[in-house]
């Protein structure tokens, strides 16, 4: 048992906690608040607390827990809303008083079921049981390795009991994994699968693989969170860890009933029934900010284990970021750029590293994709968060503030993001790394003549120049924009995505064709595309048919 | 149970800005409320930003000067600072750490609560969906205010935003259904701290209206004391009393300045503009004060109101406070009618959910879009002429910069004392919008367009 010397906000200083261990939880004063040391000099103790540390006084107690961080890991995650502790929060009272009791725990019985017989050997980390959850991915109870000496029969079963014991070793529907250590696997798959975000910018110009890492760098109002709750809803991952790290809480009671509310489509159950939500808002403790990305990955790393797509979408890693700044402020370690501590891009690069599609130790293969939303301050794209996470990630998706002022969404900007395995994934599709090709190709160039145009007015351009502007607003207002409140066009199949872009493109040729020929421009500028500009609004059987309807009257006149 | 006076400590070990350094203190916790009494027996009130061992820091809130190392008392109150809350404040003007201005007696209250709050369980939380209408048509027509909403009016010195805070509070209603404006002046000069108490005058004699006034020669420390009493007050006559709350917090600038000042007598690294690395999170922990409970009838709406040093919008308080909020009304020197809104960069993130049928109207939502995009064609327009000049635009061209000029003298332009129903709003916006052909409104449905579209526009 240790006492507390110095309490300065959530950096506690203890004495006399003898045989400690660096990142070992602590429980501080009367109300056991978690806290975890950060610094040990001696029987000294630097610790963080996760809570707020009002009245806490030099001489309360402080004992030590005996393990690191850990995160309670089961079948009751799926569906649920926790804290950045992995705390459920459905059940906690309407104010989170940390020296309130904590709720009562959550989650009935969940009906069991066997895959393994009793005297087989059970490789470690393949499934001996499957937990039914409704319509969400079965939950699985993985082998510890060894010979299974009792299994439980079917039937309903509570997350503590025992449902088997394994080379000697008791198993139950949980397990507790300390947060801040990748859980182990086999070995990392390299070829890139994609994931699937139903977004056409991304999914054609700026793919991510499954176990990619992505970074969504965009000042406010950039529409940075409508585009991530819009992955969330409609990305084909088996489960969706959101992690709400220091945003708003509207927002986050948005998400939570939106997702209450939506059809998974290919699953046919809620979308809630997939998604683990970790909210740590912005007025909640800011250290347990630094933890909820962590247990936000330690948890898409447990269904990972089962063989599964899990998709971690972090927002916002700045503010995370800026709790290390404030610990490290706090703690008196010496400040790198902009008051951030020295340790800032290795602390990235080892969060975004845990990411990766793998082969498990029970032989399935899963991945864990990370998204992570970052806000610069002042939009300034050079600030170390920003500048840092660019070099560890595998795509970067740039929103960009003048898109998002012409009400262009999701705003993505094509010039200033980067897909890295974009080439590797569509090389396996025929005909997509032509269609990229085309579309960036005509956005370009559509770009650098609008820089033109601005200066000198689009009347003064070549007529082959003024098609190409054409060109790039039809791709723009046609293919680009995605309203995320359409039923329809809220989410774009792959197919459809390519039929779109297809049709657009099929109109741009023609209209260079007829440049070519010496129509004039001025005529082809005044025709009638909003056949093909809301195709995208239209049951894909008809997008044909307004290509052709376009492309009738553009023939019309030769 | 025996009550025992409070222990007193009189070994003050050094002063420095704000902070009183305690030695000698025992079992005194971080966050308590503390009181310093001096010599002259004059009484200050504090708060312990920190505790290493025997040495309490004292953060106080009238500020330091006159008091001696010798000769000072200081007790501490065993736990965070608590205000009484509940009517007793309605219709009352107190300073900004709420003691009366108005000659009447303390406010006393039904019960007391801790001025820090605590973080409200985002699963309880309802989402906002009924809106707040100011009268101000700019702002019920482009970014409508929803109850239980965040959003912050960005300013630049010059610009009256404190005369349209003043008017939304003297104006805001929520339908009929009771409502109350918690006005927080933080650092406001003595004529403007009259003009908002006279602009408020009939709201507080009505009892809707608590004022409290922190003076630009005020103690400094006070500011930061003062959104938080505004915001427990609003907490509790909101989801105890279930009223529908506004709090205006105006100038968040000076809040902030005060809470730097703090931080550099501290000695803590300075993150970008010198202000402290955690100033995002002490914003969150005022502006997410707001919201609906989940089965409760009341709802806290924040505004707050802060001038853009030098008029950047990068500057950290704008751009913090703008990542929190959801939403913000510009306000802008290059319109040149009251209120000065600028239409294009102002956004009320919420609107979606507290505008359209069975809110507002049906139209509301998509004649809102229609005129931002129009204004912003209008802009793009104008910006060519200036180039080629306006005898080179298109006919189209020349119609929508007639939209943006009509914009501003029919509908944004307004007096300052000038409420407008949403009929009349509306009525206006349709004038505005029926200056562009019908076919060039693609955002509107044909059945608004029907019942909305004037022909002779």
């Amino acid at each position: 048992m240790g006492t507390v010397t110095r309490v300065d906000g959530p950096l506690v200083e203890v004495e006399g906690l003898t045989g400690a261990a660096m990142f070992e939880l602590v429980a501080l004063g009367r109300h056991n608040l978690p806290g975890e040391i950060i610094a040990l000099r001696g029987d000294h103790a630097t610790i963080q607390a996760y809570e707020y540390t009002g009245g806490l006084a030099p001489g309360d107690p402080a004992g030590r827990a005996g393990s690191p961080l850990s995160a309670r890991l089961g079948p009751h995650l799926l569906g649920g809303v926790f804290d950045g502790l992995l705390r459920p929060l459905t059940g906690a009272g309407m104010w989170l008083d940390p020296a309130a009791p904590p709720p009562a725990r959550v989650g009935g019985s969940y009906s069991f079921r066997p895959l393994v017989e009793e005297g087989r050997t059970a490789a470690r980390g393949t499934p001996i049981g499957s937990v039914g959850s409704g319509s969400s991915p079965p939950y699985l109870v993985l082998s510890p390795g060894g010979v299974v000496s009792r299994i439980r029969e079917p039937g309903p079963c509570l997350p503590g009991d025992p449902v088997a014991v394994v080379g000697g070793a008791q198993v139950t529907l949980e397990r507790r994994q300390p947060v801040r250590r990748p859980l182990p696997y086999a070995s990392r798959c390299d070829e890139p699968v994609p994931l699937t975000t139903g977004q056409r910018v991304i999914d054609l110009l700026l793919p991510v693989s499954k176990g990619g890492t992505v970074a969504v760098p965009g000042g406010f109002g950039t529409g940075k969170t409508v585009l991530l709750q819009q992955i969330a809803k409609w990305c084909d991952a088996d489960v969706v860890v959101y992690v709400g790290c220091g945003e708003r809480g509207n927002e986050m009671a948005d998400v939570v009933a939106e997702l209450g509310r939506l059809t998974d489509p290919r699953t046919g159950g809620r979308l809630a029934d997939r998604t683990v939500v970790i909210a740590n808002t912005s007025n909640m403790p800011m250290m347990a900010r630094e933890a909820s990305v962590h247990t936000g990955v330690t948890v898409a790393e447990h269904f990972r284990d089962m063989g599964y797509d899990a998709v971690v979408i972090a927002d916002s890693t700045s503010r995370w970021a800026e709790a290390l700044r404030e610990l490290g402020s706090r703690s008196g370690a010496l400040p790198a750029e902009e008051g951030y501590p020295a340790d800032l891009a290795s602390a990235l690069a080892a969060f975004y590293e845990r990411a990766g599609r793998v082969t498990t130790l029970g032989g399935a293969t899963g991945s864990v994709t990370v998204i992570g939303a970052v806000s610069p301050p002042g939009g300034d794209m050079t600030e170390p968060v920003t500048a840092h996470t660019q070099r560890f990630v595998r795509s970067l998706w740039t929103l960009d503030r003048d898109l998002a002022y012409a009400r262009h969404y999701p705003a993505v900007s094509w010039a200033g993001s980067f897909a890295r395995d974009a080439d590797a994934m569509t090389a396996a599709v025929p005909g997509a790394a032509q269609r990229r090709g085309r579309v960036s190709g005509i956005l370009a160039e559509a770009d650098r003549l609008t820089a033109l145009a601005e200066l000198l007015g689009a009347a003064t351009l070549p007529a082959h120049e003024r098609v190409v502007l054409l060109a790039g607003r039809l791709i723009r207002e046609g293919f680009l924009r995605q309203s995320a409140l359409s039923p329809r066009d809220c989410f774009c199949r792959p197919e459809r995505t390519a039929l779109l872009a297809d049709a657009l493109l099929a109109v741009v040729d023609r209209c260079q064709a007829l440049v070519e020929d010496q129509v004039p421009v001025a005529w082809i500028e005044g025709q009638d595309f909003s056949p093909v500009l809301r195709a995208k609004e239209a049951p894909e059987e008809e997008i044909t048919a307004r290509r052709d309807t376009v492309l009738d009257a553009l023939g019309r006149s030769r | 149970m025996t009550v025992w006076a409070p222990l007193e400590y009189t070994d003050v070990a050094e002063l420095r800005g704000p902070l009183v350094m305690v030695r000698g203190t025992k079992g005194v916790g971080w966050d308590e409320y503390a009181s310093i009494e001096l010599e002259t027996g004059q009484r200050r009130h504090g708060l312990v930003l920190e505790v290493d061992h025997d040495l309490a820091v004292v953060q106080v809130f009238e500020g330091t000067a006159g008091i001696r190392a010798e000769g000072t008392r200081v007790t501490f109150a065993g736990r965070p600072m608590r205000i009484p809350v509940g009517p007793g404040w309605l219709g009352r003007v107190c300073d900004g750490a709420g003691r009366p201005l108005d000659g009447g007696p303390p406010v006393t209250g039904t019960a007391d609560a801790s001025v820090n709050g605590f973080p409200l369980n985002p699963t309880l939380r309802e989402p906002p969906s009924e809106p707040v209408l100011t009268g101000i048509s700019a702002i019920d027509l482009l970014t409508t205010l929803v109850r239980g909403q965040k959003i912050a009016v960005f300013s630049t010195g010059g610009l009256p935003h404190l005369a349209l805070a003043a008017q939304i509070a003297a104006q805001a209603g929520a339908g009929g259904r009771p409502f109350t404006v918690v006005f927080a002046a933080i650092g406001l000069t003595h004529p403007d701290a009259a003009a908002v108490r006279d602009r408020l005058e009939e709201r507080s004699a009505a009892g809707e209206l608590t004022l409290l006034l922190n003076l630009a020669d005020d103690p400094v420390i006070e500011r930061i004391l003062t959104p938080r009493l505004a915001l427990t007050i609003a907490e509790h006559l909101a989801f105890t009393m279930g009223r529908h709350v506004l709090v205006v917090l105006a100038d968040m600038t000076s809040y902030c300045e005060a809470l730097r000042e703090v931080s550099a007598a501290r000695g803590e690294i300075p993150a970008r503009r010198a202000y402290p690395g955690y100033l995002y999170s002490d914003l969150a922990s005022l502006y997410e004060r707001c919201g609906r409970v989940r089965g409760l009838p009341g709802s806290v709406t924040v505004l707050p109101v802060l001038t853009m040093p030098a008029g950047d919008i990068t500057h950290p308080v704008p751009d913090l406070t703008g990542y929190i909020t959801e939403g913000q009304i510009l306000l802008t020197g290059d319109v040149s009618a009251y209120p000065h809104i600028d239409p294009l960069s102002s956004l009320s993130r919420m609107m979606r959910e507290g505008a359209g049928p069975g809110r507002t109207r049906p139209e509301h939502v998509d004649l809102a879009a229609q005129i931002t995009a129009a204004l912003s064609r209008a802009r793009q327009a104008r910006e060519l002429a200036e180039l080629v000049g306006e005898g080179a635009l298109s006919a189209a061209d020349r119609r929508y910069l007639a939209l943006a000029e009509a914009f501003e003298r029919r509908l944004l332009a307004q007096r300052e004392d000038e409420s407008r129903s949403l009929d009349e709003t509306f009525d206006r916006a349709w004038n505005v919008v029926s200056v562009l052909p019908r076919r060039e409104l693609t955002m509107l449905s044909p059945e608004a367009l029907d019942a909305g579209y004037r022909e002779d526009g």
